[in-house]
């Protein structure tokens, strides 16, 4: 990303809070926020494992798209709101129930990923809440404001306070905190009170940890951090941490891992080609996306465990024999682990569990497995149905 | 004895005609927690500002560059297993490595405590 003059930085409601706290602020997708407090990223990140972090992620773009004129018809009005989101993404939102999230991607004529999004369906009849990532948020809200034209109104909410609460203690925390939110399953969300006031919770994060996102005006705030942070299991989290628990999560990072050229195919994001999408292939790329699917491939992302240095962006992958066959896109230490670990792209032939590469790092060639991901296993809340 | 610093947050402690070479506490401070040291060969012939190590923290890695011309004698192997050595004790337990001086001259050129000092005010 290049480097943005730190005047010109956007703040979050939150940013007199990470300088007070001692947080080192670096630029990211154009907003000034903390890659770490004094603590560090080891330790932030080990915390977020075993008890609960709190990410200031208000920096990413959070938005209602309602219709205009609903017919009060809830599941006509659903169908109508689908209708103006669907050609643009390939997952299925007109069979999401009310209160129900799901992870998606935008794409282009070429099936290549314009953005990773949640769309999910509101309670609300006729109103979608739809949250992009902080770098391609205003391409993505003007391509989804002009898909509704004047049939729907696209609202964004990225003028607030998004955190998200993180780790296996984070649904105590919010059980003191919004009780009726901490009911709520993976992937579920729903608009709560909190001391008088609407936030908008959802069961879902970005660690592979069970947690929640707080959607909460700006002039709360602050209130709302500071409560968090007075329960002893939450700490705050830098970016730094972020990127180093979804990495062992084997979370693809947008503009990283992800960009135009990458289908949802080559990024092993298949699940989020949804079936009825598939089978009516009536989603952009859909030629390209479904012959990868049947095979035609020419690469696929992995996740590779290192011996040695960390391989970051950009570092070769070879096989055996030395011949170049990929690239790394997400590549660091992993705390939990206390390995390196990485996410790359390779061609088809060696992507099997179990294949030995190399990568290269500063010149010289270091063992490298395909291993699953995610590299630390998901720990998800999943509701029994 | 003395010690002398580079711009680049390096330090240099001169005993004799060898220079113990390492990270001064204001570099492990910016970096955070060190991961990873890659050290130089025993016997490795560098110029004055050469790539000597690579310091990696969770986020990135990071160059270190001979202070001075002249050959590694010694590296600190503790660090390969531990390098969180360099965090906790940088001037200490945290050295890099010993490198034999070519020219002494060259020591002159570096910052003094003072100097590296007002560096990072």
């Amino acid at each position: 990303m290049a480097e943005v003059p730190t005047e010109d930085l956007k703040h979050t409601p939150l940013y007199e809070r990470h300088v007070t706290a001692g947080g080192r602020i670096v630029p990211f997708g154009g907003y000034a926020l903390p890659v770490q407090y004094p603590t560090g990223i080891m330790t932030e990140h080990k915390w977020t494992r075993e008890n609960a972090g709190l990410f200031d992620v208000s920096h990413m773009g959070p938005s209602f798209l309602t219709l205009n004129t609903p017919s009060g018809d809830a599941d006509a009005d659903h169908a109508a709101i689908a209708a103006i989101i669907e050609p643009l993404i390939c997952g299925d939102i007109l069979n999401l129930k009310p209160g129900q999230i799901r992870y998606t991607l935008l794409l282009n004529d070429q099936g290549g990923t314009i953005d990773d999004l949640m769309v999910a369906r509101s309670t609300t009849p006729g109103t979608l809440f739809v949250v992009v990532n902080a770098g391609t948020k205003e391409g993505d809200f003007a391509r989804i404001a002009a898909a509704a034209g004047d049939k729907a109104t696209l609202k964004r909410a990225d003028d607030g306070a998004l955190l998200a609460l993180q780790g296996p203690e984070a649904v105590n925390v919010m059980a003191a905190l919004i009780p009726q939110a901490a009911d709520l399953g993976f992937m579920q969300f729903g608009e709560f009170d909190w001391n008088g006031i609407p936030v908008t919770v959802s069961r879902s994060g970005y660690t592979g940890e069970d947690g929640f996102e707080i959607l909460a005006p700006a002039h709360m705030s602050v209130a709302l951090w500071d409560e968090l942070l007075v329960d002893p299991r939450v700490k705050p989290m830098g970016l730094g941490a972020r990127d180093s628990l979804r990495l062992e999560a084997g979370l693809p990072l947008y503009g990283h891992d992800l960009d135009e050229t990458v289908s949802p195919i080559e990024a092993d994001l298949g699940f989020a080609v949804s079936k009825r999408r598939r089978e009516a292939a009536d989603f952009p790329g859909a030629q390209r996306i479904l012959a990868e699917r049947d095979g035609k491939l020419t690469r696929k992302r992995v996740g590779l465990l290192i011996e040695g240095a960390p391989a970051r962006e950009g570092a070769e992958i070879l096989d055996a024999s030395d011949t170049p066959i990929g690239v790394v896109t997400s590549g660091g230490f992993a705390p939990s682990l206390g390995k390196a670990i990485a996410l790359g792209f390779v061609s088809p032939e060696h992507t099997a569990i179990g294949t030995k590469l190399q990568v290269s790092v500063r010149g010289r060639s270091q063992p490298a497995e395909v291993v699953p991901t995610p590299f630390v296993p998901h720990r998800y809340f999943r509701k029994s149905v | 004895m003395t010690t002398k610093f580079t711009p680049d947050h390096e330090y240099i402690r001169v005993e004799g005609s060898t220079g113990i070479v390492g990270i001064t506490p204001y570099a492990q401070e910016q970096l955070g927690d060190i991961v990873f040291v890659e050290l130089p060969a025993v016997g490795k012939a560098l110029k004055k500002g050469d790539e000597a190590a690579v310091v990696e923290s969770v986020k990135a890695a990071s160059e270190i560059y001979a202070p001075v011309t002249g050959t590694i004698v010694e590296v600190n192997s503790l660090l390969t297993n531990e390098p969180g050595l360099v965090n906790s004790d940088s001037e200490g337990a945290g050295w890099m490595f010993k490198i034999a001086i070519s020219d002494a001259s060259e020591l002159d050129t570096l910052l003094d405590a003072d100097g590296y000092a007002e560096l990072t005010l």
